[in-house]
Parts: C-alpha cells; structure tokens; sequence
C-alpha cells in the first residue's frame, strides 16, 4: 500500500528532467536565435551563431540542463536546435552573400547533411517547437511535411511564429494554417512575448 | 514559344504517375521510382498524395543525392489539393486520412527537379515549349 501511494505521489509531484525539445522548421525562420535567446535567459549562455544566410546552422546543435521556472514550478529541458529543412540546396544561392565558390559549395554539402541529421532527429525528440517566420506563407509544402510526420508520430508541437516585429509578419495567417495547434507569436531578435513562449513551453511538455 | 538559345533547360518531360503505378511498392521502392524520374529531368504527376513518412523520406534521400551527383540541386514538391492550397492543415489532413492518406484522395503531388522548376518560375513560358 505504501508502495503505491508513494508510487503515486511521486508520479505527480515528480520533475521531468531533461524533455528533449526539438527546434524545427525552413531555414532562416530564427530557430537558432530563438534557442539562444531561450538559453541566455535560463543559463545565461548561447547555442550557436546567427547570420542572415540561410543553412546558418548545418549541425544538430544542443544544450543540456536547460532549467526554466514559471509560477514557481521548474522544468529541465535540453534543447535541441537542428538545421532548417529544405527540399533543395544549391550552392550558387550562397554566392549571393559574398561567399567565394569554394566556400559555398562546402557549404552545401554540409546543409545537406544537416538536413538529414536533423531528420533523424524526429525519432530522438520527446516534444517539438516549430519556429515559422511570420512573414513568410505558412503553408509550404516544407512545414506541412514536418507538420504532418510530428502528427503520425503523435509528438507533441508547439508552433511559433516569428519576427512580429516586422511589418509583413501576419500570426492570424499561421493560426489560421494550423487551427489545433498552440501559436504563439514572438520576436527572437527583439524579445518580444517570451513570456507568452514560455508559458505555451510548460503547457507543451504537459503533453509529452 | 520558342526556346532561348542559351536556355539552361535542355528538355524536361512530364511523367503522369498514377497512383495504381506505386500502390504495391514499399516506401523505398517507391521514394526510389520517383527520385529515378526526376534525376532523369522529369517532372513526377502523382495521382494522390505521399503520407508523412514517405515525403520525409523523399525529402532525406533527395539531400543524400545532392550530396552524391554534382548538378543535382534537389526537388520541388506541391500538393495541388481539389479544395484549394490555402485550405488548413488540419482541413487537408483529415481528407487525406480519410481518403487513406493516397491514391483515393482528390490531390494531385508533383515533384520535380528544382533546377528545372527554377528556370519555369524565372521564365513561365519556357514551360509552354513544351506543350506547344
């Protein structure tokens, strides 16, 4: 008897530690400067390097014992930031950004890797952000596919959308492509709504 | 319309798949057939629509192939929905699933190379060199 109630209260007073949160979405969407500003706050440390050129990230980037509090409860997490998913690479698009033809070809391949990496990953996550850029059309076919694998793995989403301090940027449209899912808008490069965020955080790891 | 001389397209064609075509393969075979076509120019009219699991897949062996074949840059890949394009996800899901997520569904899938379908989009008539 005294094992089950301890069994009981244990289950419903015990911390997850170390909910695998994976941040997916389209190249440049702001997943890596979502993750960091994530980071800095919790730990006061970054993941990786931001930059306007797209397949920043081209590496399965992590960081581990990421503690956040809310409403005087915590939660651990390790963040998992993977590289943007892409149906295409082409190194020429590199050489738009001043990036000599050598370079851009290393680059491309190592985007595809990423790409594959990050794929694999899907298997390996116990919950999943979706960073959209809310200037952008939510209902590519890209973040449809990503979408719809979480779906058929029956892995919890939450959906953010991006860079509302921007003009074009349109959260109704997003909530409108995806009506039974958490959208939440924010800023990563202003800081805008991180409250809101890590709010809809808690709320998503209640699922997993 | 005739073809600019110095055309990066040297010729594509369009290959109707129906769904009957890939119903008995497994995922492999069929993500296999559909990148075989593409990487010999054609873009792929797919009767129905790939679930979830196949167009990852699709999308992962199409980055292995980039990083193996020097002038491949990828695909294209669109789900031309009956209902419209900018109908929810969640809209397009449940017709899908409850059409089997396949071949029954009222979607049409094309994949394409993306070298060829970037061309088309900077130039849309190039296309009609082809139906002309």
């Amino acid at each position: 008897m005294l094992k089950i109630l301890s069994r009981f209260f244990g289950g419903l007073f015990k911390r997850r530690d170390n909910i695998k949160i994976g941040f997916y979405g389209p190249p440049n969407a702001g997943k890596t400067s979502l993750a960091n500003l994530l980071c800095k706050d919790w730990t006061g440390e970054e993941l990786g390097t931001v930059s306007e050129i797209p397949h920043e990230t081209r590496q399965v980037q992590f960081k581990e014992k990421v503690e956040i509090e809310r409403n005087g409860k915590k939660m651990l997490l390790k963040i998992v930031d993977t590289p943007g998913i892409a149906t295409k690479i082409d190194y020429e698009d590199f050489l738009n950004y001043g990036i000599g033809k050598q370079e851009a070809k290393k680059r491309a391949k190592e985007a595809t890797q990423g790409i594959i990496e990050a794929i694999k990953w899907l298997d390996d996550v116990d919950a999943v952000i979706i960073v959209l850029d809310a200037t952008e059309n939510p209902y590519s076919q890209v973040n449809i596919t990503i979408i719809g694998n979480l779906l058929a793995r029956k892995i919890p989403v939450l959906i953010v959308a991006n860079k509302i301090d921007l003009r074009k940027a349109n959260v109704k449209k997003v909530e409108a492509a995806f009506p039974e899912y958490s959208v939440v808008g924010i800023s990563a490069k202003k800081a805008l709504n991180m409250d809101s965020f890590y709010d809809e955080i808690f709320k998503l790891t209640k699922r997993v | 319309m005739a073809m600019k001389k110095n055309s990066k397209i040297r010729g594509f064609s369009i290959h109707i798949m129906p769904y009957s075509e890939i119903r008995e393969l497994t995922i492999t075979e069929r993500v296999k057939k559909i990148l075989q076509l593409v990487l010999g120019n054609r873009v792929v009219i797919l009767q129905g629509r790939l679930r979830p699991e196949e167009e990852i897949r699709l999308i992962e062996d199409t980055m292995a192939m980039v990083d193996h074949i020097k002038s491949f840059k990828g695909i294209e890949l669109a789900v031309v929905d009956a209902h419209g394009n900018d109908s929810s996800f969640f809209l397009k899901m449940r017709r899908g699933i409850a059409r089997g997520l396949t071949g029954e569904s009222n979607s049409l899938t094309v994949i394409g190379p993306a070298s060829i379908v970037k061309e088309i989009k900077k130039d849309p008539s190039k296309i009609e060199v082809f139906f002309g």
